[in-house]
């Protein structure tokens, strides 16, 4: 849904980036408001991912350029375990397995570090069992993976399921899906979808981190980034989506090529 | 003064010096600390004077004590282990058990106190043919100590021990032990044992499978920190064929913290159709500490499975970072990692044993 009078949630503007001292990120801009739903799409290697990372504050990659405004906030000087509380969310390409670690005592954990910091009172083990059942069927999950290690032995499937749930009990501002498509089956893909579509609403936003249109045909995009090299090359409607579906990314190369003799 | 009036050495007690680093059993593990101390006998009050026996377990009479006493301890090879010697010297407490099939939970606690004491103890286990037991068995220390420790269990056919032994010590205190338990077929052994806080901490598990075919499952876990020394030797042995191992040994080390694991699997020609697994995981949580650790398989028998790694870690920067992405703060990231990694082994105690969690920060649940 576009409401041009909708506040902004987060403005990324000529954000450069690298890892190990390779630039990855060469300048990307990039406006989301309250209410939107946004997708990048991009070939392996565009910088799509980095994106992601950056925005949540993993160590390994170095901001070396521009800035990331946060609700009127520098988001860039925070830890991330602030920036998730403040209602950033990052779900993982690849959720890492804890072996040893409860998946229930890290939902509550996490859960409670979010309440605390939007001032509620942080939830004991029981209230918390009530919550997170309600919150189950958003992504149709069986209780059993409660009591697992954190994403131990999970399938893919599972693991992005995992993902939305922690989604549904941290109720972000902006999150950030990053592949979430990726590995799953149609029927996985449409319960994660599904999740997301519910827990969209007129007060958050969601950038969908994707390589294939067949996420986007279960969530509709209100606007479309093509990343290539590092930056952002084009932004549209959902039909730019549909574009990329028709002609692939070859498209890219020639707009690149002419871009770097400009 | 001092030198002159007390009554013994450690020397006079083993009747044997104390072992040196040129032994190869004692190459990284330094026992010089000990000969700074000088070994008083203990003189609180008797250490099992509240002891209470559960259903179908019973005191061995003496005599039968005296009978069956050492047999483990020759059947694993270690009756002449320093260790061993210096309890023998030190005139034990005693403790003989016979277990009968449905016996309930034991509990053992032992406190070797603060007064700078030699608590020795020496506990022989009779398990039964079908008998089973959990024994949750507590060592600690609050301040200068040295507690000796030997058990002996024997393992009829069928029988089962799932024993857990969580010792919990203090930076002035040394704790040697030497557990020997040996099976005969079909039996199954669970021994679970768990060391943190000790300066100096030596623990050998022996177990010998008399004529293979038993299941012996150990899991260890040790952690140091400061200029603490945990030392594990582990033997196991099949003297016959089919037997089964599965051993995981976990070290945590911090500070300037000394870990030493040396886990010996013995298979000779008899004991075709072994299968026997270890692992020996270490993680790292300081660039002072230090981790030795070594695999030593004899193997003769050509018809065998046995599997051994061993891995050195630091904590991963990926589970870190997962659990920050939600909200976690780092250093509480890195308690529920170790809480995590500890829990591992910690979840094999028997159920008695887990009002006894170690106090040890890291093992506190976040």
């Amino acid at each position: 849904m576009i409401r041009s009078d909708a506040p902004v949630l987060l403005e990324v503007r000529d954000l450069r980036a690298s890892v190990d001292d390779q630039p990855i990120l060469h300048g990307v801009n990039l406006t989301i408001r309250a209410g939107e739903i946004h997708a990048v799409m991009g070939r392996n290697g565009s910088g799509k991912s980095t994106l992601s990372k950056v925005l949540a504050g993993h160590p390994a990659y170095t901001v070396t350029g521009g800035s990331v405004t946060y609700r009127g906030q520098d988001l860039l000087e925070l830890e991330p375990e602030q920036r998730a509380r403040i209602g950033l969310f990052l779900g993982f390409q690849y959720p890492v397995e804890i072996p040893g670690v409860s998946n229930l005592e890290f939902l509550r954990v996490a859960t409670n570090a979010r309440r605390q910091e939007r001032g509620e009172t942080e939830l004991d083990t029981f209230a918390f069992e009530d919550l997170v059942n309600t919150r189950l069927a958003v992504v149709q999950m069986d209780p059993a993976f409660l009591e697992r290690s954190v994403n131990e032995g999970f399938s893919g499937g599972e693991k992005k399921r995992n993902e939305i749930l922690q989604m549904a009990l941290l109720e972000p501002v902006v999150a950030i899906l990053d592949e979430t498509d990726s590995g799953l089956d149609i029927d996985a893909l449409r319960i994660v979808a599904g999740g997301v579509n519910q827990l969209a609403s007129p007060d958050n936003a969601t950038l969908l981190i994707t390589h294939y249109q067949r996420l986007l045909d279960l969530i509709t995009p209100d606007h479309v980034h093509v990343m290539a090299a590092g930056r952002i090359l084009r932004s549209g409607g959902p039909e730019l989506a549909h574009e990329l579906e028709r002609i692939g990314y070859d498209w890219v190369d020639q707009e690149l090529a002419l871009t770097e003799v400009g | 003064m001092v030198a002159t009036t007390r009554a013994h050495t450690w020397q006079d007690l083993a009747g044997a010096a104390l072992p040196t680093r040129r032994s190869e059993d004692w190459r990284f593990t330094d026992l010089a600390a000990l000969a700074a101390i000088e070994p008083r006998p203990w003189s609180g009050s008797d250490p099992l004077g509240s002891l209470q026996l559960p259903a179908g377990v019973t005191r061995l009479p003496e005599a039968e004590l005296d009978a069956v006493a050492g047999q483990s301890l020759a059947r694993t090879g270690c009756s002449e282990h320093w260790p061993v010697r210096l309890n023998v010297g030190a005139r034990p407490v005693r403790l003989g058990l016979r277990v009968a099939a449905g016996a309930e939970p034991l509990r053992l606690e032992l406190d070797a106190g603060s007064a700078g004491e030699l608590l020795a103890l020496h506990l022989v286990l009779l398990l039964e043919p079908g008998a089973s037991l959990a024994l949750s068995q507590r060592l600690s220390a609050s301040g200068a100590a040295v507690c000796s420790l030997v058990c002996e269990a024997q393992l009829a056919a069928a029988a089962r021990l799932h024993w857990g032994l969580v010792a919990q010590g203090h930076s002035s205190a040394a704790l040697l032990g030497h557990l020997a338990v040996t099976q005969e077929p079909g039996s199954s052994l669970d021994l679970v044992t768990v060391s943190s806080g000790w300066g100096l901490s030596r623990l050998e598990p022996r177990v010998q499978q008399s004529q293979g075919a038993a299941r012996t499952r150990l899991r260890g876990l040790q952690w140091v920190d400061d200029n603490q020394l945990a030392d594990t030797h582990s033997l196991v042995r099949f003297d016959g064929p089919d037997g089964q191992l599965d051993q995981l040994h976990k070290t945590v080390a911090a500070g300037a913290g000394r870990s030493v694991f040396n886990g010996a699997v013995q298979v000779p020609r008899a004991a075709q159709r072994t299968d026997a697994a270890q692992l020996s995981r270490s993680l790292l949580l300081s660039d002072r500490a230090r981790v030795d650790t070594k695999p030593e398989l004899e193997i003769v028998a050509d018809d065998v499975k046995c599997a051994h790694g061993a891995t050195l870690s630091r904590l991963q920067q990926d589970e870190l970072f997962y659990l920050q992405s939600r909200g976690i703060a780092a250093d509480q990231a890195s308690r529920l990692l170790l809480a995590g990694y500890c829990q591992d082994v910690l979840r094999e105690l028997p159920d008695a044993a887990a009002p006894w969690p170690p106090t040890a920060a890291p093992f506190r649940e976040p």
